[in-house]
């Protein structure tokens, strides 16, 4: 699949856009396998879709085939299969989105669609600095288009002085919300759960595991003790999952099928 | 009254023919449950091997429409580790089949007398994987093939199943090989030896570059080698390869299998598969007046 555009998101972050058909009617917390030629196989959510069949993904420089996808240019190929996965469920009237880094990428096209559905949504977004938060711009036209949007890093270069976590306590503290969606690294996800537990709000959390086939065959992406595959029965799973999971914020399987820690 | 669904193979008794198949999602306990929940008569688990492996980089699958290409290369946690998944299943309400790899005959039995030891109601020897040199070659040599199965079997004493590979002159031989070495049941197929190029760039898509195919494409194949195999062998068939539908069951049950495994269609139909195969199978004996699921093992033969 040709590499249509790319856009500079934030330091060693980028969006790389192409065109599919079926990838441009995904919803939001789908994900597909990212092909790139002679390297590496990789699952990416879909941080972009558009009507006019654009589709794009956003990846953050962390390794080998991370580090080459960045670096393609228009007009280079990639392969994409997909889409896979549930995605998230937009359900109620009062919507909290927690981010964290490149874990705000499946929540753009969340945000779109709440967007579309009428909700007003309140945006949490974190980075560790500023140069390393993604999708500034498009974050603060969503405050402009009546959501509310809150910013933290952890230097302070930006918005609050803190983490995203800090300000989902002060919220929380003042008003409630019918549910939490939230990506990000996954102790992250963790603490944003422990704290929706404590104020009695639902979340939807999208996970990340290492996959190979991304079907729901190879087994690789499994949540013990339930045996949820992230790739088939996720990568969105809902508090009443996440309670009964061992694995979330703790354990993920390693590619000869053992578990490490996350 | 409902036909019987069970049937036994090698002192194993199954609720119903349908089996998961090695290599789809066995990697893990709490998906060999979940499988065993959703209604499988038995299930097959990864293959492992003595050592962990963490197989081939991605892509180790591609979408080839009319089925699945993969070679993943035999990822998985080796025997010790698996072995705390083989002994937390001691409640599993079906049998437990433990896949198990070597790329030597010590290899083989060192595997399956840790998963005896474990727990594992019997074992089915990977003698055919496609993509992994040394194993992939087993089936090709009769000597080694002996060998091995020789060699498991004084070391353990549950029922030990060999896997055979389409990947050869004539399967029927491969199996009776298999049978006179004392097998103890035979499944087939394994994955049929397959290619896939990405025609923009001209590069295999695989990592691996050949894989196995699995899926629709291959159950013709399938049902010729079950049938070509059951009328040489006297050890029970068990059908692998292809299999989606409960009509896809019955006709290599009427080509000669006892039992069928199914795997990629998983991906398709979900885990509710195996609930559908084995009421459709149940649906057929039914209307046809059949009182079990014997009745119509290899009854193709008889034309």
């Amino acid at each position: 699949m040709e590499i249509v555009k790319t856009k500079r998101e934030a330091s060693g972050i980028k969006t790389i856009l192409f065109r599919d058909r079926r990838c441009a009617k995904a919803k939001p917390g789908q994900f597909v396998m990212v092909w790139i030629l002679g390297v590496d196989e990789i699952p990416l959510s879909l941080s972009l879709t558009d009507h006019k069949g654009h589709s794009g993904i956003t990846v953050a420089k962390v390794g080998e085939a991370t580090d080459i996808l960045y670096s393609k240019a228009p007009g280079e190929q990639i392969g994409v299969r997909g889409p896979y996965g549930n995605g998230f469920e937009t359900v109620g009237e009062e919507a909290l989105v927690v981010g964290g880094g490149i874990g705000l990428a499946p929540l753009m096209p969340l945000t779109e669609a709440l967007s579309r559905r009428g909700v007003k949504a309140t945006i949490i977004a974190g980075a560790k600095t500023k140069a390393a938060l993604p999708f500034i711009e498009t974050i603060n036209s969503y405050a402009v288009a009546s959501h509310e949007v809150h910013v933290a890093t952890d230097d302070g270069s930006y918005g609050v002085h803190g983490t995203v976590i800090d300000i989902l306590k002060d919220l929380l503290g003042k008003r409630s919300f019918d549910v939490i969606y939230t990506c990000g690294p996954e102790d992250m996800m963790l603490k944003v759960f422990n704290i929706a537990e404590n104020h009695k709000t639902r979340i939807q959390a999208c996970l990340e595991r290492y996959m190979k086939c991304g079907l729901g065959l190879c087994g690789h992406c499994v949540l013990d003790p339930l045996g949820l595959r992230v790739c088939k029965d996720g990568p969105v799973f809902t508090s009443e999952i996440l309670r009964k999971s061992s694995d979330f914020g703790k354990y993920k399987t390693a590619a000869d099928g053992r578990k490490i820690p996350v | 009254m409902k036909p019987d669904l069970t049937v036994e193979i090698a002192g194993l008794k199954l609720r119903n023919p349908t089996m998961l198949a090695a290599g789809v999602l066995g990697i893990s306990g709490s998906l060999l449950k979940r499988v065993a929940e959703a209604g499988a008569g038995a299930v097959v688990t990864k293959s492992i091997g003595p050592e962990p492996r963490a197989g081939y980089p991605n892509p180790t699958v591609a979408d080839v429409r009319c089925g699945l290409l993969n070679a993943m290369g035999l990822p998985n946690p080796g025997i010790k580790a698996f072995s705390r998944d083989i002994i937390a299943l001691k409640t599993l309400e079906i049998p437990l089949i433990v896949s198990v790899f070597g790329s030597n005959p010590q290899e083989f039995v060192e595997v399956a007398r840790e998963a005896e030891k474990a727990g594992a109601d019997a074992l089915e020897l990977n003698a055919s994987c496609p993509h992994v040199k040394g194993i992939s070659e087993i089936c090709q040599h009769p000597r080694l093939l002996s060998e091995i199965v020789k060699s498991v079997k004084s070391a353990v004493t549950v029922p030990t199943v060999v896997k055979l590979s389409p990947n050869v002159a004539d399967i029927a031989e491969t199996a009776k090989i298999a049978e006179d070495a004392g097998a103890d049941a035979v499944t087939a197929i394994n994955t049929v030896r397959a290619m896939a190029i990405e025609i923009e760039t001209g590069r295999p898509i695989l990592a691996n570059k050949t894989g196995g195919l699995s899926g629709p494409a291959i159950k013709p194949i399938t049902v010729r080698c079950v049938y070509e195999i059951s009328k040489s062998v006297k050890i029970p068939v068990i059908g692998c390869g292809g299999i989606a539908c409960w009509q896809d069951a019955i006709e290599l049950l009427l080509a000669g299998a006892t039992a069928v495994q199914i795997g990629t269609a998983i991906a398709q139909k979900e885990l509710k598969i195996f609930k559908s195969v084995a009421s459709g199978i149940q649906n057929y004996l039914k209307n046809k007046g059949y009182k079990e699921v014997q009745e119509i093992v290899g009854l193709s033969h008889q034309y």
